[in-house]
């Protein structure tokens, strides 16, 4: 069978006054007992994207993604799928399916009888061909035709993610829910699974969510993230969005690797902003959004932005090599400035042939422009 | 010294044991069964199939133990399960094993002085007189099969209990979840997860009852009141009573051939039905 052809039949099907909406957080708060796992969360998820709650452990993702599940009930606020608000609809009778984070796969079955779980359930019953077809069909989308009288424990770490995979995409959900599903395996294995994963977001059309507290794996995959903190959306948007905009120095430094100057925040006019560190050093950037004059903030470079050069440039400041890794495309420099302490330096392989590359205890100018620069209010 | 040696200094005690033990004792019955009761009771050496021929004469004694021992454990299950389902799968852990406690608190007591209460409770001033008192007469409780069945599930329900709790407690809870994110109700997970991944417990619970059970005297010589009795009650009676060793032996050792056949049949069905799954209790 041609896989496009078995694809179709899993594909979102874009039908007219079908809002672009598939679910929905409304002030959605939730507290066991004492403790607020989540608190005021806003969120639209839309059809056929890709969306990715980050945040360390503890800080509401998978709270979050079990409430839109059905196993966690808001305190207050709604869930809604599908425009219905679904608070109390149990697990059972939702449109969405889950992958969990140890994939949760039935021991006792075989891996095609655990794909056809969800499509045994069903009431009226489905025929047993029918079912055997799209078990079929689904294999063949995880790559796993010809496994399917094999148990459970007899396959790899991969094979068992995507048979889990399978049994969830087999239902066609509306909303596929991801809980750090990549966490277990091992760095090679879950390079390949992202890329798959991101394969079959485009191929199914379905939704997904994913939980994930990596962030290389929330940019790679995602067309939105949702970045959280202590129960809290701290910012919502594409990769490059957060990458080039984070509204926070949280978000800055938990999405990709940054630099954080700390200071004073000087003036701020058209979008621009000074800050004066301790020392009487004057850093200009772009302004973040919010920020006041007269407050404490941060400066953040990411260390991408900086050119190092041999020769003092307007502006540049002067510091002494500490360390050189070599990441083949990349050189990784830890630099120290005499007050802005340690500083993190990439530079490209081109740029290293161009000038022979820094060793350790040289002296180095450091130059970015001031549109790299962002200035954060500091939380 | 060799791997070999250590493994057979660790099974010595147990082997030294089991051999002085059980199959010293056993091989004594065995030679037993085929001699003849002495003028003045105990054992003539012979060799002479009399004793077996003899069996028919104790029928009532394995007809009753091979109904109320299967009975009796099917009973013990079906009142156990559903105690063991709540105490691992519905109880806050913080209650767990205080729950788990009261349920050998009752093995704080010989089983003797239980099953002489339960005399009381089932006898004629017991259950009868309250079920009198509102209306229902006539009820015989005591020295009835159903008192032996009683008094069986009262003293062995917790051997059920605890393999099949085991089992449960072992049971991935995010499973359950899966089942129903996949749209199973409640009841259609628990027989689709929940029941089939603790037949090991079942399994084993239903064994050690039965086993027990196969052997048990004390039960229905208290509420038997010598109507009903099993085939531990005829030993004593043959062993101590009319001192007749060698059809004792006989009989002995054809409830030890019946159990044997038994279980080597229900282990092989239990296998069967559980194909390969151990290794699934690994993960």
């Amino acid at each position: 069978m041609a896989p496009k052809a078995s694809f179709a039949q899993y594909a979102a099907r874009p039908q007219a006054g079908v809002s672009a909406t598939v679910a929905e957080l409304r002030s959605v708060s939730k507290s066991f007992g004492d403790v607020l796992a989540a608190q005021d969360l806003n969120l639209g998820i839309a059809r056929g994207e890709f969306l990715s709650f980050l945040g360390p452990s503890g800080c509401g993702k998978t709270t979050a993604l079990r409430m839109l599940a059905g196993f966690e009930a808001p305190s207050s606020g709604e869930v809604l799928i599908d425009g219905q608000v679904v608070n109390a609809l149990e697990p059972f009778r939702r449109p969405v399916n889950m992958v969990f984070q140890s994939y949760a796969l039935f021991p006792h079955l075989t891996v095609a009888d655990n794909i056809g779980y969800g499509l045994r359930q069903r009431r009226p019953r489905l025929p047993r061909q029918e079912i055997a077809e799209k078990v079929g069909r689904a294999l063949e989308i995880v790559r796993l035709s010809g496994f399917d009288r094999r148990r459970i424990w007899e396959m790899s770490g991969g094979q068992q993610q995507r048979v889990a995979l399978a049994r969830a995409i087999v239902n066609e959900p509306k909303l596929l829910l991801l809980d750090e599903p990549l966490a277990a395996l091992d760095r090679k294995l879950r390079k390949e699974m992202q890329i798959e994963l991101q394969d079959l977001q485009r191929q199914l059309g379905i939704t997904f969510v994913l939980v994930t507290h990596d962030q290389e794996e929330a940019l790679s995959l995602s067309d939105r993230i949702c970045v959280m903190r202590a129960g809290r959306i701290v910012q919502v948007g594409s990769p490059q969005e957060l990458y080039d905009h984070p509204n926070s120095r949280y978000v800055a430094d938990f999405v990709g690797t940054s630099n954080f100057f700390e200071g004073r925040v000087d003036a701020v006019e058209g979008g621009r902003a000074r800050l004066v560190t301790a020392s009487g050093l004057t850093l200009a950037g772009r302004a973040s959004a919010g920020l006041a004059a007269g407050t404490t903030g941060c400066l953040s470079i990411r260390p991408e932005q900086i050119r190092m050069t041999r020769a003092p440039e307007p502006e540049s400041q002067a510091v002494t090599v500490h360390n050189r890794i070599f990441l083949g495309e990349h050189t990784e420099y830890l630099v120290r400035h005499e007050t802005l302490g340690n500083i993190n330096v990439l530079t490209p392989r081109q740029a290293e042939q161009a000038d022979r590359g820094f060793e350790t205890g040289e002296t180095a100018h450091l130059a970015w422009s001031d549109a790299a620069a962002l200035v954060l209010k500091n939380d | 010294m060799t791997r070999q040696e250590r493994n057979w200094l660790l099974v010595a005690p147990a082997g030294a044991w089991f051999l002085v033990m059980l199959v010293l004792p056993l091989s004594v019955v065995l030679v037993f069964s085929f001699g003849e009761r002495g003028p003045a009771g105990g054992y003539v050496p012979a060799f002479t199939l009399e004793q077996y021929a003899n069996l028919p004469a104790r029928l009532t004694a394995f007809k009753n133990t091979l109904i109320l021992a299967p009975l009796g454990t099917l009973a013990a299950l079906l009142i156990a399960y559903p105690l063991a389902y709540q105490l691992a799968v519905r109880t806050d852990p913080k209650w767990k094993t205080i729950l788990l406690v009261l349920v050998i608190v009752p093995f704080w007591t010989s089983i003797l002085i239980r099953s002489y209460a339960w005399i009381f409770i089932l006898g004629g001033r017991g259950l009868p007189a309250l079920l009198e008192a509102i209306g229902i007469e006539g009820v015989r409780l005591i020295y009835t099969p159903l008192a032996v069945t009683i008094g069986i599930v009262y003293g062995y329900l917790p051997l059920m209990v605890f393999p099949i709790y085991v089992a449960l407690d072992r049971l991935d809870k995010r499973l359950l979840e899966a089942s129903s994110d996949l749209g199973a109700r409640p009841f259609r997970t628990f027989l689709q997860v929940t029941l089939p991944l603790s037949i090991p417990g079942v399994a084993t619970g239903c064994l050690l009852v039965f086993i027990l059970l196969m052997g048990e005297f004390l039960i229905p010589a208290l509420l038997g009141g010598g109507k009903v009795f099993f085939v531990g009650n005829a030993l004593v009676d043959l062993f101590l009573q009319s001192r007749n060793w060698a059809f004792g032996s006989a009989v002995a050792f054809t409830l030890i051939v019946i159990m044997l056949v038994t279980v080597t049949i229900y282990m092989r069905l239990i296998a069967r039905l559980r194909l390969g799954r151990d290794d699934a209790q690994i993960m």
